[in-house]
């Protein structure tokens, strides 16, 4: 591993300078955030390391609850690209001159760091623009073989970027786009699948999401996947709300390929990647055409270059890496254990505060069993707009719309609804500043706080 | 920015009870429109009299914003001729895109004065302007189908 020579630390924040050293752990102030496993974070300590979360928003402190949408960047990400644009910037690969080289080391390391952060080879790491990109790959990919009568398997609960690239690959090859129901609390209706012989021999790709965007709700992956391997098909899983909250193994989650994206795990926008397995890589065709991603290049055609250089055509996000590259090391300085368990803890209590707004009905798991962070939840008959308005007056932030989810809002028969996403800075004052906020908004709308919610009822089911 | 100036008393109102709100026969064009953002939806349909506007009916999902807009909106032209309510409609949208720099005439404009406050909140502009947006493209359609 070439290590980039030391450089002047910009700025003053005492943390380590990005490029310089990769194991995880290294990061200053991260690591006496606490770093045991299960053992409870050191919050504070972790909030003085995110310099936005000391903003005040509309008079009040600021309460982002808001991370499944993008995450805070700590310091030491925010020092890293300054760092690298300041002092080691050129273009990779193809400079042959000193900064050049610095460049290609940084991010040839990012990749090597964000591999053993996955438990992966190097090569195995393919970096996209984000995980719409890192899908669209793979569909284009995985699915350039197939036919008509062939079925791709997706969820009803899948974020729009995990089922428009599949439904135009079925579109494109007159495959057939089938998917797993949910059940009333929002798991996959594995029983159903069953019973249907969703995943069959005519199955080529199954393709769902670790944790739902939404209801929070975790995937069997494990079935899922011995059910697709079972045919012969191929597992794509989306990562983007499970790898930035709980530890990941991919030689354990039984995907094929795994996508995800930088800004949801401390890292910069602009930034994001699929995990393949080797063998499967190196099968594959390529996606995008252009420089880097070929071997000889004639007028009468050209050969590609080796996984994971084939999937990456042109200039690829040199600054974005080194920063998600700073966001991974601080993340293991901590310790995924730690921050999930923490996670797990702030879901349990908010999930008793919401209790007790009867007007709060949530879309989705109501425990922690196989349950992620994010909380989807509708207010009385107010909309998730007007919510997030209120709420936003009261320095919380957090989302309101459909989320990317629309079948999935529709299969509630919810318009739409408002979902909190905290993060490992979250704290239980926050939610107790969202729930303060929360009945502050019912009394501005003028509706009875005790008033009952209506029931979801799950409609429009098919397939 | 104070959220009460967003949500004045009178938009409250008109949200908690809506003018002119469900669909009714006869119409002359039904349109539907989107809000691919916070996928509000609006159906709407316009019945006339020669140039005349004699009713708006509509059904819509969305936030208080919307809906109270699209409820004064109707107050507003309802009797009215088109081009008054071109008119209308124009005048209502240079306000909410004028920074708070543009002020209804409250003789002119009724309870639609209220929504002055939006003009400060520019991603909620779009909310006040659904049922408008709706009404124009129906009026709009109305007189390609006359000239057909």
């Amino acid at each position: 591993m070439t290590a980039v020579p030391d450089q002047p630390t910009i700025g003053s924040t005492g943390q380590r300078p990005a490029g310089g050293a990769t194991e995880p752990g290294s990061v200053g102030s991260a690591t006496a955030a606490g770093s045991v496993a299960g053992a409870a974070l050191d919050v504070e300590r972790i909030r003085a390391d995110f310099p936005i979360l000391g903003r005040q928003i509309n008079g009040h402190r600021l309460a982002y609850l808001d991370s499944a949408n993008t995450s805070q960047k700590p310091q030491a990400v925010l020092t890293a690209m300054e760092q690298h644009d300041a002092c080691h910037n050129a273009n990779v690969a193809r400079a042959m001159h000193t900064l050049g080289a610095e460049a290609t080391a940084a991010y040839d390391q990012a990749r090597q760091r964000l591999a053993a952060f996955l438990g992966a080879a190097t090569e195995e790491v393919i970096f996209t623009k984000n995980a719409s990109e890192a899908l669209n790959l793979a569909a284009y990919t995985l699915g350039s073989s197939l036919r008509p009568g062939d079925e791709v398997v997706i969820s009803v609960a899948e974020h729009h970027s995990n089922l428009v690239p599949w439904q135009m690959l079925c579109q494109r090859t007159g495959a057939r786009l089938r998917w797993f129901d949910i059940t009333a609390d929002g798991r996959l209706d594995l029983e159903r699948a069953e019973a249907d012989q969703l995943i069959n021999p005519r199955t080529r790709i199954v393709s769902v999401t670790w944790v739902s965007n939404v209801t929070g709700a975790v995937s069997p992956l494990a079935t899922i996947a011995d059910w697709t391997h079972q045919v012969g098909a191929q597992l794509v899983v989306d990562g983007s709300q499970g790898v930035p909250h709980r530890p990941t193994d991919v030689a354990a989650l039984g995907a094929d390929l795994l996508a995800f994206t930088g800004h949801k795990m401390l890292g910069p926008t602009g930034i994001g990647g699929l995990w393949g397995r080797a063998e499967l890589l190196a099968t594959l065709p390529p996606f995008l055409g252009g420089g880097e991603m070929i071997e000889i290049v004639r007028m009468t055609g050209s050969t590609y270059a080796r996984p994971p250089q084939r999937f990456e055509a042109g200039t690829p996000p040199i600054t974005q890496a080194v920063g998600l590259a700073a966001a991974v090391d601080y993340l293991s300085a901590i310790g995924l254990d730690a921050i999930q368990a923490h996670e797990q803890a702030l879901t349990e209590y908010t999930l008793a505060r919401l209790a007790e707004l009867p007007a709060v009905t949530v879309l989705g798991p109501t425990t922690t069993v196989d349950r992620g962070s994010p909380i989807a939840f509708t207010l009385a008959d107010i909309h998730p707009h007007d919510i997030m308005q209120i709420l936003d007056s009261y320095g919380v932030a957090v989302r309101g719309g459909h989320h990317c989810a629309r079948p999935l809002h529709e299969r509630f028969s919810a318009q739409s609804s408002v979902r909190l996403s905290p993060y490992l800075y979250t704290t239980t004052a926050e939610i107790d500043q969202l729930i303060d906020a929360l009945k502050a908004t019912l009394s501005f709308f003028r509706v009875d706080p005790a008033a009952p919610a209506q029931p979801n009822r799950l409609t429009g089911g098919g397939r | 920015m104070d959220v009460q100036t967003l949500y004045q008393d009178i938009i409250l109102d008109h949200y908690k009870a809506k003018h002119h709100s469900g669909l009714r026969q006869p119409y002359d064009v039904e349109v539907g429109h989107v809000n691919p953002s916070c996928g509000d939806e609006l159906t709407l349909r316009l019945t006339l009299d020669g140039q005349t506007i004699t009713d708006v009916s509509y059904e819509a999902v969305g936030c208080a914003i919307s809906q109270a807009s699209t409820s004064i909106m109707t107050d507003l032209v309802i009797g009215r001729s088109l081009d008054q309510a071109g008119q209308l409609y124009d005048g209502f949208q240079a306000m909410l895109e004028g920074q708070g720099k543009i002020e209804l005439d409250e003789d002119v404009y009724g309870d639609a004065i209220a929504f002055h406050g939006v003009a400060q909140f520019p991603a909620r502009v779009k909310c006040a302007l659904l049922g408008w947006a709706a009404l124009r493209d129906a009026m709009a359609r109305s007189q390609l189908e006359e000239s057909a």
